[in-house]
């Protein structure tokens, strides 16, 4: 079921909101996780763990490092959906 | 040596208990008699040999916020509860981070949440199991969440003694401000460690009340009717300050923990040596310590946590201890109200003790309708009884599973 870019960041700016308490307004495409966001490693974990399931994806921990931004992560999972 | 020692007074006071939300309405449960024993009632305990229990009075995600809470296990959210309380109640003071410490003990420790993400590892794997577990399971995970709250930068510990962790945390904090390591010492212990394991585990023990059709009956100290104690959940914690710094900064006194014993049974690992012994050392220790005279000492805060042999040998330790003084103390057993709050029981029953010098009065002993002959001491019963004014001192007592025995001196300030 491939879902749309959008669809993707409103799903995972409620991950965020619900693990940080970030407002949803705030977490947007060109946001970074740690410096914007205030992500910190641990609270990352909990990111990928719950988009993996609301996404029905994989999120190697070898491509996490690479996910700077919301941006990146969305798109990532619009990729790994699709190929699912 | 004792002259020159600083002097060590309390300034603030928090919990959060199965009679309430904070100190003041903890307090004022014990002095009406209010008991929060209640069934419960999840299917998970339909098959435990007990299923009563002191829940917590006002949930703590009812005051901390969404994002905070769900970081931190239970009895780490009862912590930060209490210590806001007690901290803000201290008047907010402003103290150097390298002089302000904090110790903060637990008896379990998270053990729900390692116990949460043991059932999603064996439903749904590793690739599920919590990047904050550890922190949630650490025992010493409150006392560092309470550090990091304040800012305190001069040490953070945690003692696990079982039921006599929260009085040691306090012993630990009156040495690091006399031994001139923080000027403020935020202390005290914290617990929620109700789960079917806990349950069945201290029911194989033998350890628990089986009154499961009467909540409100099952934790009766010094009773005839005592059939083991009722687990508990809360925190107790405590704002210590060097008696300088506290006058410097004009704040109030409520009381000054004057001094403490430390001792071990060295007898067994559970059962309390009948003779009261190791306790009855931890309590002359306190005494000497505090530099009291067993004649200031008008109340005790018992350990009493109804089971059958320990409110007799406690009772034999404080006669042993006291002498022919004891006849004229007041001694209570408010775990009959809150259930045994494990390593939580030595600091809310600290508050307790604390605010018994302030109001004068000694607090309740609930379900004291057949005191047991072999207790041989003057227990308040369902009615407060008023303290003499003047100067004086009260002692509270805190055992623990390992032979573990803590006794404190809290003495009147005003």
């Amino acid at each position: 079921m491939a879902q749309s870019e959008q669809e993707i960041l409103e799903g995972l700016a409620g991950i965020v909101n619900e693990v940080a308490g970030t407002p949803i307004a705030d977490i947007t495409s060109e946001k970074t996780f740690t410096d914007d966001l205030d992500i910190d490693s641990l609270s990352m974990v909990e990111v990928v763990m719950a988009a993996e399931d609301k996404f029905g994806v994989t999120i190697p921990d070898s491509e996490v490092k690479n996910l700077s931004t919301v941006g990146d992560a969305v798109s990532y999972i619009a990729k790994a959906s699709v190929g699912s | 040596m004792t002259e020159n020692r600083r002097r060590v007074v309390v300034t603030g006071l928090g919990a959060t208990t199965p009679i309430g939300g904070d100190a003041a309405t903890t307090w004022a449960s014990m002095l009406t008699g209010r008991i929060g024993i209640r069934p419960l009632t999840a299917e998970r305990y339909a098959d435990m040999p007990v299923r009563i229990a002191g829940t917590i009075q006002v949930e703590p995600t009812e005051v901390l916020d969404r994002v905070e809470a769900r970081k931190l296990d239970r009895c780490q959210q009862l912590a930060l509860v209490a210590s806001r309380q007690a901290w803000a109640d201290a008047g907010s003071p402003e103290v150097d981070p390298n002089r302000l410490g904090v110790v903060v003990a637990t008896g379990i420790g998270g053990i729900n949440s390692l116990l949460d993400n043991y059932d999603i590892l064996l439903a749904r794997g590793p690739s599920r199991v919590s990047p904050m577990s550890v922190p949630q399971l650490m025992p010493n995970g409150a006392a560092a969440w309470v550090g990091l709250d304040l800012g305190a930068r001069a040490g953070i510990h945690c003692p696990v003694s079982a039921c006599a962790s929260g009085a040691e945390a306090l012993s630990y904090a009156l040495s690091m401000i006399r031994d001139g390591r923080a000027d403020i010492v935020v202390a005290g212990g914290t617990e929620a460690c109700i789960h079917p394991i806990t349950i069945a585990s201290f029911g194989a023990m033998r350890a628990l009340s089986t009154r499961n059709d009467e909540p409100e009956r099952a934790s009766r100290p010094y009773d005839k009717g005592r059939d083991g104690f009722v687990m508990g959940e809360g925190a107790g914690i405590l704002v210590l300050e060097s008696a300088e710094h506290a006058a410097a900064r004009g704040a109030r006194v409520y009381a000054e923990l004057a001094g403490a014993g430390i001792s071990a049974d060295g007898h067994h690992i559970a059962q309390p040596e009948p003779e009261g012994r190791g306790a009855a050392s931890a309590v002359r220790l306190a005494i000497v310590d505090a530099d009291v005279a067993a004649t200031d000492i008008v109340h005790i805060n018992a350990h009493a946590t109804s089971t059958p042999q320990g409110d007799i040998a406690e009772s034999r330790a404080i006669r042993s201890a006291l002498g022919s003084a004891v006849d004229g103390v007041a001694v209570s057993g408010t775990k009959s109200m809150t259930g045994h709050l494990l390593g939580g029981a030595g600091a809310v029953e600290s508050v307790a003790t604390v605010m018994a010098l302030v109001d004068r009065k000694a607090p309740v002993t609930a379900n004291l309708e057949d005191p047991d002959d072999a207790i041989a001491l003057n227990v308040v019963g369902g009615t407060p009884r008023d303290l003499r004014s003047g100067d004086i001192a009260a002692i509270n007592n805190s055992f623990g599973f390992g032979g573990h025995n803590v006794a404190l001196v809290f003495r009147s300030t005003s």
